[in-house]
């Protein structure tokens, strides 16, 4: 049997980091994408695109994400369509992470005063005209802290990918401990690393929203 | 000629008959103020006339055009009809300037240069030239509503909306305002306001409507109409007021 060293093992640990790091990035950066046009499609006035984000929000904020992967990687096996785990992973976490970001930041819109869409109406701004000189300028200042707050969520939401076979921290951590049988050493330093990307971020988040308070 | 005609217009929140056949015609120069009770459709009216309430019956016409709530019909609507709000409804993260500056520049496609100009005179006019780079949190509310009149006068409107401009000021920040648009009225400006200034409609303006129970009750000349109402509504709402 091989014999793992600590160094060995927090080597491979951290080397995994790299693989929950990109698929955080990429599911956020996926999902703020989507939650972008689902935003827009909610803020028309248009029943029928209102009635699909709502739909969308609803399926997605309400199955379990572990589901949503599952269906992801092995329902659309099962129609046909060969998917890697990799592809899945970022799939359902980009439906997962826009569906809570819309309504976080249908919230942050909603605090914006009817007044200001009125103004933009009566001085003639189209809607996109109104979005991107009012409406998003405003938003986002408010928005800013929460998502950053929510891109926890997101990391953490990586791990389950470690169920479809995506190899990133907790597979890898999963891994080493039927290797070494030491479930205590791996998954502490596991969660530590957990703690170590998640951490800055809540504080960031904080710092953010302090400035925002004191700058109001 | 009629600037803005409305016709039998008749508006429903619901089941709730708001607006019950109004009929109104307002021409070009004069200074209407629209009077009454809270709950009479005022600010439904006004609000009607620049296409940000639908109305379900009859016309409204700005010159010669017909209003609707469509989105195209009302950014046309805003080239000749400018608004000014209760609460101001200034943008907070721009400049002064940059709120005057802003629907010149992107909906008349003025260049910066030009549109920083029409900026500078339009705050001369309401006497804030030196308040360009402030942001409006700066500024106390009689200053802000002096803003947002020049910002809506930046798209040189035929007509001025004001819809209870000065009733969220402190007392000793209405009279600054009031002088602005009294200033418009003598430069000929069509003002149609909702107000509870009765001095303001008597003195400067041209025409009273008094509405009540989403009717015109009452309308004609502002300083025969207020000296001498005629119907009891209008005795008791001056009395009232007064």
């Amino acid at each position: 049997m091989i014999q793992f060293s600590n160094y060995d093992i927090i080597s491979n640990l951290l080397f995994a980091t790299q693989w929950t790091i990109l698929l955080s990035l990429a599911a956020f950066i996926g999902g703020t994408s989507v939650a972008l046009l689902l935003t827009a499609m909610r803020l028309t006035r248009n029943p029928a695109m209102q009635t699909v984000v709502r739909i969308y929000v609803e399926l997605f904020q309400g199955t379990p994400l572990l589901m949503q992967m599952f269906l992801c990687f092995f329902g659309l096996s099962m129609l046909g369509y060969e998917i890697s785990a990799w592809s899945a992973a970022i799939l359902s976490l980009t439906c997962f992470t826009s569906a809570f970001l819309v309504e976080i930041w249908r919230g942050c819109i909603d605090t914006l005063p009817k007044g200001q869409w009125e103004a933009c109406r009566c001085l003639g701004l189209s809607f996109l005209q109104t979005l991107r000189h009012i409406i998003l300028p405003q938003a986002i200042r408010v928005a800013t802290a929460p998502t950053v707050g929510f891109s926890v969520q997101v990391i953490k939401g990586t791990a389950l990918a470690s169920v479809i076979g995506f190899v990133e921290l907790t597979k890898v951590g999963t891994m080493l401990n039927n290797a070494t049988f030491e479930p205590f050493k791996v998954f502490t330093l596991v969660a530590l690393i957990y703690f170590a990307l998640c951490y800055p971020l809540s504080l960031y988040s904080k710092h953010l929203e302090k400035k925002f308070n004191v700058s109001r | 000629m009629s600037l803005v005609n409305l016709h039998q217009v008749h508006k429903y929140y619901g089941d709730l008959h708001v607006l019950k056949g109004i009929d109104l015609d307002i021409k070009a120069g004069e200074v209407v103020s629209i009077i009454g009770k809270s709950g009479s459709g005022k600010s439904t009216l006004l609000r009607c006339i620049n296409g940000l309430e639908e109305y379900q019956q009859g016309g409204i016409t700005v010159d010669g055009n017909e209003v609707t709530t469509e989105d195209i019909q009302v950014r046309r609507l805003a080239l000749s009809v400018g608004m000014i709000f209760q609460n101001f409804n200034l943008f907070p993260h721009m400049t002064v300037g940059e709120n005057i500056m802003l629907a010149p520049t992107i909906v008349l496609k003025k260049s910066k240069a030009e549109a920083e100009e029409i900026a500078r005179a339009m705050l001369l006019k309401v006497g804030l030239e030196e308040k360009f780079d402030s942001y409006p949190e700066k500024l106390s509310g009689g200053q802000q509503q002096r803003v947002a009149i020049a910002r809506a006068l930046a798209m040189s409107p035929k007509v001025l909306l004001c819809d209870e401009i000065t009733s969220a000021l402190d007392p000793e920040l209405v009279g600054e305002v009031l002088k602005v648009l009294e200033q418009l009225a003598k430069e000929g400006m069509t003002l149609v306001l909702v107000t509870h200034e009765m001095n303001f409609a008597r003195d400067v303006g041209s025409k009273v409507v008094f509405m009540h129970q989403g009717k015109v009750w009452e309308e004609g000349d502002s300083k025969t109409l207020l000296s001498d109402p005629q119907t009891d509504e209008l005795k008791q709402f001056i009395g009232a007021v007064l």
